[in-house]
């Protein structure tokens, strides 16, 4: 039978009041729990907590230094910071890379050769850091930005210095440029010293000198939201934020005399080659033209894959340094030295004649060395050899001096190594020896050194070459009377903010000795007799000089004539014609300048070279008309 | 003399507000409570709403409408409540179905009903009206309840229980579940019955991840490891302890905590604005808010143990305890204590059908109170 129970009041009661106390129990017990959750928290874990917040709030963002200016000689501004926009690209924010990489390319913000390069500097970069991906921008493409910002997550403008060479292409070889970081660079310098900062040196001063110019990158916190925004107005958590002010590089004074150099340019205008003035004094450089010459802003630009190649694929090659790198046969510009060499070795004096039949052979030879004259010169003594470029007495004196002695000699006068110059990338030419053929060539046979490779070496042809820096810094030997310096493209470095100068002292070479000091004179007269003789061969282009040039020219065979062949440089290929060179120092007597120059494919030193130089003399030497 | 009258001032103005709270039927320290906490909950969404008057006004207006909807409510006759339990019940249920097929989706879940005028959730209703139905049912019958009528209660649960976790909306449910089944308690359902449901419930968890939808599984994970990911469901987990944490004992400042007011911490003026609390008023802050929860359901439970009859205890008694289940499923999520279940601070967040929600229970609750037998 089934119990029928009733209310009761009081138990019912009784009951609540005796669950309500344990609720009351449980209750408190779970706010403990909840304050002791705080507790750890806030007091236990605090430390650890603080350190997660300030990481998630700030932000660094790179304050760039200012890169240091290049100045010429003269004071005049070569190289400098211009603002400029620039694009850059945030990989951590860009969210999908290669869907961001693809529409730059589609609203022409990147070119499509370019993509695969920007893909891979930002990869190289760290995730958070704004690397560059185009430089000074022009109004329209800020434009283009401006309509696709929203549909470019991690992409922004920004201002920041570009470089900017207010005279364009000249002087571009000496100077070099900066261009993009690429993952190359990025393998040879520190990483963090180019935090914020896109460019960096990449030839010329501006590479050799990066180290100098770059200065050192600052750096600020920002305080940012969860998007990565900057927010502003939190004064108490904005106080506690960190920071570093960038300091700004040195600037730089250079060598070049940038009028002195446009003046040379002009005078080359349309020509390959190159032109070289230097002080022989200290070994400045004040003029430095390789020439075709580019326009380094397009590189601090951003050069793009499509100009880049157009530069590299010219056939005139613009970006070749003729100046350091161009190793050309010297031709007769090293009859002087020759000369001074037969004179220490008193195998020839001043006044031995011997006669030019416009040929030469050695003895028991058939072979036949040809003078460029092919009726000779009849009887020459050293000045009149030196005066008219008579080959047959340089074959002759070659021949009697030996390599051996020839090689000696000329590394005396710096042929056969670099000069030594402020900049990378010189080369050091050849001058041939023995001992040089049995490391030069494989084969046994090859090794072999020839009595006929002597005598071509007498008029500078043959194995030899040697860069036009170190024919001018040779001639400057013959200025100073044995006295030479490091040929340098920079004076002094200057600290923007002190103004502190630091010069840097001129760096001379052991000078070259001469037994007898007279002969000195000998070889300057003989080159003085080539722009002032009767039969000089610069005698045309140095008419009506207000001073005495001392020079020499030379005429570089670019490749050989046969036997019973005549050298007509009318029917020659352009491309095949012989190099027109000449060397030179004004006045002759207190020598200020040496100039040599280069004319790829000029033809005779003395019709187009030596005309160059005479410009480059006047606009140095004589008092401006202004 | 001055201060003799400046006394008197004072004691009739206590009188005056006595009668007056008595003439309302209001309980005066659970009112001081409640207000006070609604003013701290105020003072802190200012800056967790990012010094935004528009969103400041309306949280306040709302505090305004939840405490006329509490004074309405006190003045209602207690028995009122009671004869309305099972009408407030079926129309909950019928309302669950209508949102079921007509309601609107936000947020991925079906919630909300759309009057033209306003939107509201129809799951709130049932907050209140499941502990009335539960206690309506258990009152008629002798207490502690026997096995068929906490079988009827239970089911009288589930139905409203399961709609609303189909929404889905898992918070939502498990308050009204807490509500019922604390009437349940509080009627005097036997230990062992409890321990025995609780072992039950712990061996059906496999059953119940089954019926889970994936992102309330996933917040269940990340629970365990907040890390595992960090910039998914465990970012709300990581970027709130890290809120807390950072604050200290003192806090970073009202309006300076930067993990708040540089939106690292998400929800903050809802959801997490426990976090933004512990962070700008430090441990201090979370403790002081603590305190007066403390106080609310404290106060509560005890005017729940003066009521005139079963019915008005069991509905007080769960107003009360479910307000604090509110408290601690809130604060457990945010200091990482239980996993991600969108249940707002009572009385702090922001947002308005849940504050009215609980302001109408202590109206209930008050009603109640102020019906009781004052002689034993």
């Amino acid at each position: 039978m089934r119990r029928v129970r009733i209310k009761d009041e009081a138990l019912e009661q009784r009951i609540f009041l005796q669950r309500a106390m344990v609720a009351t129990a449980v209750l408190v017990a779970l706010v403990l729990l909840l304050a002791g959750r705080a507790f750890w928290l806030q007091v236990l874990q605090h430390t650890h907590y603080v350190e997660l917040s300030q990481g998630n709030r700030a932000r660094i963002e790179p304050l760039p230094p200012n890169r240091g200016i290049l100045y010429d000689r003269a004071g005049r501004v070569l190289a400098e910071n211009t603002p400029a926009y620039q694009l850059e690209l945030v990989r951590e924010r860009a969210g999908d890379l290669e869907e961001t990489l693809a529409r730059l390319g589609r609203f022409g913000l990147l070119e499509p050769e370019d993509v695969a390069r920007v893909r891979q500097l930002v990869l190289s970069r760290r995730a958070f850091e704004a690397v560059p991906i185009r430089l000074q921008l022009d109004d329209e493409t800020i434009a283009r930005y401006a309509v696709h910002r929203h549909e470019l997550p991690g992409v922004f403008l920004e201002t920041r210095m570009a470089r900017h060479y207010p005279y364009g292409p000249a002087g571009a070889h000496a100077m070099g440029y900066v261009g993009t970081i690429s993952e190359d660079d990025l393998d040879r310098v520190d990483r963090e010293r180019y935090f914020g900062t896109g460019v960096i040196g990449k030839t010329g001063v501006e590479r050799a000198y990066e180290d100098q110019l770059l200065g050192a990158g600052g750096y600020r916190e920002v305080l940012v939201n969860a998007e990565g925004r900057p927010v502003k107005g939190l004064t108490r958590a904005e106080t506690q934020l960190r920071s570093r002010a960038p300091q700004a590089g040195r600037d730089l004074r250079l060598t070049i005399d940038i009028e002195l150099q446009r003046v040379a340019e002009q005078a080359m205008a349309g020509r390959r080659g190159g032109v070289v003035a230097l002080d022989p004094w200290n070994g400045d450089v004040l003029v430095f033209a390789s020439l075709p010459s580019f326009d380094p802003n397009g590189f601090a630009r951003g050069i793009s894959r499509r100009d880049y190649l157009a530069l590299t694929e010219n056939p005139d090659q613009p970006l070749f340094n003729r100046v350091l790198r161009g190793t050309y046969p010297p031709g007769s510009t090293i009859k002087p030295v020759m000369a001074l060499a037969g004179l220490e070795y008193e195998v020839v004096g001043p006044e031995d004649r011997i006669f030019c039949p416009g040929h030469f052979s050695l003895p028991n030879s058939r072979h036949r060395f040809r003078d460029w004259k092919r009726e000779g010169h009849g009887t020459m003594d050293m000045e009149g050899a030196v005066m008219q470029s008579c080959d047959v007495y340089f074959y002759r004196l070659a021949n009697t001096l030996g390599i051996e002695r020839i090689h000696e000699a000329m590394s005396h006068m710096g042929f056969g190594q670099p000069t030594g110059i402020d900049v990378q990338g010189e080369r050091g030419g050849i001058m041939p020896s023995p001992e040089w053929k049995r490391g030069a060539f494989a084969r046994r046979e090859q090794q072999v050194w020839f009595p006929g490779e002597t005598v071509i070496v007498g008029i500078g042809q043959g194995y030899w070459t040697a860069t036009l820096l170190q024919l001018a810094k040779s001639t400057t030997i013959l200025a100073t009377r044995g006295r030479h310096f490091r040929p340098r493209l920079v004076r002094a470095l200057v600290d923007p903010a002190t103004g502190a100068v630091e010069e840097r002292p001129p760096q001379e070479l052991p000078a070259v000795e001469l037994a007898r000091r007279e002969n000195w004179e000998t070889i300057v007269n003989a080159m003085v007799a080539v722009t002032s003789g009767p039969r000089g061969t610069a005698a045309r282009a140095a008419r009506g000089a207000a001073y005495s040039i001392a020079g020499k020219t030379g005429t570089a065979q670019v490749f050989s004539v046969g036997q019973t062949e005549r050298y007509d440089e009318k029917t020659v290929a352009e491309r095949l014609r012989d190099h027109a060179l000449f060397v030179a120092f004004a006045p002759a007597d207190d020598p200020r300048l040496v100039v040599a120059v280069l004319v790829e494919n000029g033809g005779a030193g003395s019709a187009v070279a030596a005309p160059i130089a005479r410009a480059v003399f006047d606009a140095y030497l004589l008092p401006k008309a202004d | 003399m001055y201060e003799e009258l400046s006394a008197s001032r004072t004691r009739r103005t206590v009188t005056a507000t006595a009668r007056l709270l008595r003439a309302l039927r209001l309980d005066g320290m659970l009112l001081a409570a409640l207000v006070a906490v609604s003013a701290f909950g105020m003072f802190v969404l200012w800056s967790a709403v990012g010094n935004n008057t528009v969103l400041w006004i309306n949280q306040l207006a709302r505090l305004g409408i939840g405490f006329a909807v509490m004074v309405a409510l006190a003045r209602v006759p207690d028995r009122f409540f009671r004869m309305l339990a099972p009408a407030a019940y079926a129309a909950g249920i019928a309302l669950l179905v209508l949102v079921a097929f007509a309601g609107d989706v936000g947020k991925g879940a079906q919630r909300w009903l759309d009057l033209g005028v306003i939107r509201f959730q129809p799951s709130e209703i049932l907050k209140l009206a499941v502990p009335m139905m539960c206690a309506w049912y258990l009152y008629q019958r002798p207490l502690p309840p026997s096995a068929g009528a906490v079988a009827v209660v239970l089911a009288v649960l589930a139905v409203p229980v399961l709609l609303i976790a189909e929404q889905p909306d898992l918070g939502t449910a498990l308050l009204v579940a807490a509500a019922g089944l604390i009437v349940l308690v509080m009627a005097g359902l036997s230990w062992a019955w409890l321990l025995g449901g609780v072992a039950v419930l712990g061996a059906a968890v496999p059953v119940l991840w089954h019926f889970l939808h994936d992102y309330q599984r996933q917040r269940v994970l990340t629970l365990l490891d907040p890390q595992s990911d960090a910039l998914g469901a465990g970012y709300h987990i990581i970027q709130s302890q890290i809120a807390i944490g950072s604050g200290g004992v003192f806090g970073k400042g009202w309006t300076n905590g930067t993990q708040a007011q540089l939106e690292f911490l998400p929800e903050r003026s809802t959801d997490f604005i426990f976090a933004v609390i512990g962070e700008e008023l430090g441990l201090l802050g979370l403790l002081a808010l603590l305190a007066g929860y403390l106080f609310i359901v404290g106060r509560s439970l005890y005017m729940a143990t003066q009521c005139r009859d079963a019915y008005a205890r069991l509905l007080a008694g769960s107003i009360a305890l479910t307000f604090f289940v509110y408290v601690f499923v809130n604060a457990g999520m945010v200091t990482g204590l239980l996993p991600v279940v969108g249940v707002p601070l009572p009385l702090v967040s922001y947002g308005g059908t849940s504050f009215v929600t609980l302001m109408a229970g202590f109206g209930i609750l008050m009603s109640l109170y102020s019906s009781r037998k004052l002689v034993g």
